[in-house]
């Protein structure tokens, strides 16, 4: 699996693209693989306020719930939708179609903390 | 300083279950598959068409002697002696107090020999209180390395299974067993299952278990077999509302309490827990294990709480997706005054009261789904 290599990463396999102040946020290839089949998605609703390295939500596979930490600081702008009757869609695009919310960013400085994509595909290819 | 894990203990399957990709999870201390394709997938195909899995981790105990009804029928709660050769039961082996030691099989093999499947991480602890309460002529065995046990699970299961063996499999009853030989080793085949569906578990000597494997797995093909790992296991058996021993029944639950009462034969005299569980009839039981259905969005998994009308009324004992229902289920203990069906009840799912109906059990019935 190639990582794009416009995106940023966190350790907690979520990644974020940037667009002026806004982040679009996601789950890496790696996460929806490592969770299996994914049933359920839980996500803030616009408006929430999301804060780095924090939960801001979840996802649940067959076996297992897990949280959904943000990389980014701000304030959901937007979600998708279609992940509320379509889950799967994290399974089968999680790096496109299945972006999980857009955040307009408080404080976009906080990207440099993030891991770029050749350090996040050996990160988590020895995990 | 922390104790060096023990090693895992492993199947003679294992390299089998690496051939094919599974993902591989420390079980009870047993490297065991959890899933291979896919837990949806793999459910599916044993609802449908026709699984394998290993379980050969389960364990096996052999009580031998001229008083082994006797000694079977002190530790367990069914009523061993109206079995005959051939024929298997579902039961449980109890404490005093009347808290489940483990469920397990009773297999009749002759008058003076059974054969008793047990739960893998149980094995040894099962054994220890069979023996330790052993006041008769008769000997017990702990005979799990002795045997791998592979189920074939699923409407196609009789026909994958038939194609290795001289044996009318459909002439084996359900809960019905036969010593025969399955792809050249000899084994014992045994109409029962862990899954909703109709099924076979067969025992066989652990040097045979990996071409029986492939051998069952060439001969489903046309079927569409999938070999299926634990996941699977558990959200078949969940949808079947089928305990699980350390989850739904452990040494704090009695079998009333677990609706299990069908297998507490009372009147065939005296055995481990009788006392007990007499005493908590005429007393009243004080909670039910109680199926429920997520009527908000969300998953109640294990150990999540269970809150009816305000107040705390117990844990989720099993809880998660039904890939047959397309629902999130589960199972919790109520307060045996709320546990009537069609009550509203809240699961904590992170920290927010999500509401939930309960519902009657098994989740999943084998004929209806066949009509629908």
């Amino acid at each position: 699996m190639t990582y794009p290599e416009n995106f940023r990463y966190t350790k907690e396999h979520e990644w974020v693209r940037v667009e002026g102040d806004t982040g679009t946020i996601g789950l890496t290839f790696h996460a929806q693989k490592e969770l299996g089949d994914i049933v359920f998605v839980d996500l803030p609703k616009v408006g929430a306020k999301a804060e780095q390295g924090k939960p801001i939500g979840a996802v649940e596979s067959v076996k297992a719930a897990s949280d959904i930490y943000s990389p980014v600081s701000g304030e959901v702008i937007a979600v998708n939708e279609t992940l509320a009757t379509a889950p799967e869609k994290l399974n089968a695009d999680p790096h496109g179609e299945a972006w999980l919310v857009k955040i307009r960013m408080s404080a976009p400085a906080e990207t440099a903390s993030l891991l770029s994509a050749a350090d996040y595909e050996a990160y988590a290819g020895a995990e | 300083m922390a104790e060096p894990a023990a090693p895992l203990k492993k199947t003679p399957l294992n390299a089998a279950h690496r051939r094919l990709g599974a993902r591989m999870v420390d079980f009870g201390g047993w490297d065991m598959p959890v899933q291979y394709s896919g837990m949806l997938e793999e459910h599916r195909a044993v609802r449908e068409r026709v699984g394998i899995f290993d379980v050969s981790h389960m364990g096996e105990l052999e009580i031998r002697g001229p008083e082994a009804l006797e000694l079977v029928n002190w530790v367990t709660c069914n009523d061993a002696s109206k079995l005959g050769v051939g024929q298997a039961q579902y039961s449980a082996l109890l404490y005093e107090n009347g808290g489940f030691v483990d469920d397990l099989l009773v297999h009749k093999l002759a008058a003076d020999h059974f054969f008793l499947c047990v739960n893998a991480a149980n094995q040894d602890k099962d054994h220890q209180h069979i023996a330790a309460n052993n006041r008769f002529d008769a000997r017990v065995e702990n005979a799990g390395e002795r045997y791998a046990q592979l189920a074939v699970q699923g409407p196609h299961a009789l026909e994958t299974l038939q194609k290795l063996t001289r044996v009318a499999l459909k002439s084996i009853r359900s809960y019905h067993f036969m010593d025969d030989v399955v792809s050249g080793a000899t084994a014992r085949i045994a109409r029962t299952g862990y899954t909703g569906e109709d099924g076979f578990e067969v025992y066989v000597a652990p040097a045979a278990a990996e071409r029986l494997w492939e051998e069952i797995l060439a001969a489903g093909a046309e079927f569409g077999i999938k070999p299926c790992g634990l996941g699977a296991r558990n959200t078949l058996r969940l949808e079947a509302a089928l305990a699980l021993y350390g989850n739904d029944i452990d040494a704090g639950t009695t079998p009333w309490e677990a609706g299990l009462g069908w297998i507490v034969k009372l009147e065939k005299g005296d055995f481990l827990g009788r006392a007990a569980l007499l005493k908590q009839k005429q007393h009243g039981v004080p909670r039910r294990l109680t199926g429920f259905e997520m009527t908000g969005r969300g998953i109640g998994r294990d150990g999540y709480e269970v809150w009816v009308d305000g107040d705390r009324g117990g844990r989720v004992t099993s809880g998660g997706p039904s890939p047959t229902l397309n629902k999130n289920i589960g199972l919790c203990y109520l307060p045996s005054g709320l546990a009537q069906t069609g009550r509203t009840i809240h699961i904590m799912v992170r920290g927010a009261p999500i509401s939930a109906v309960t519902v009657p059990t098994p989740f999943v019935n084998r004929r209806k789904m066949r009509s629908t």
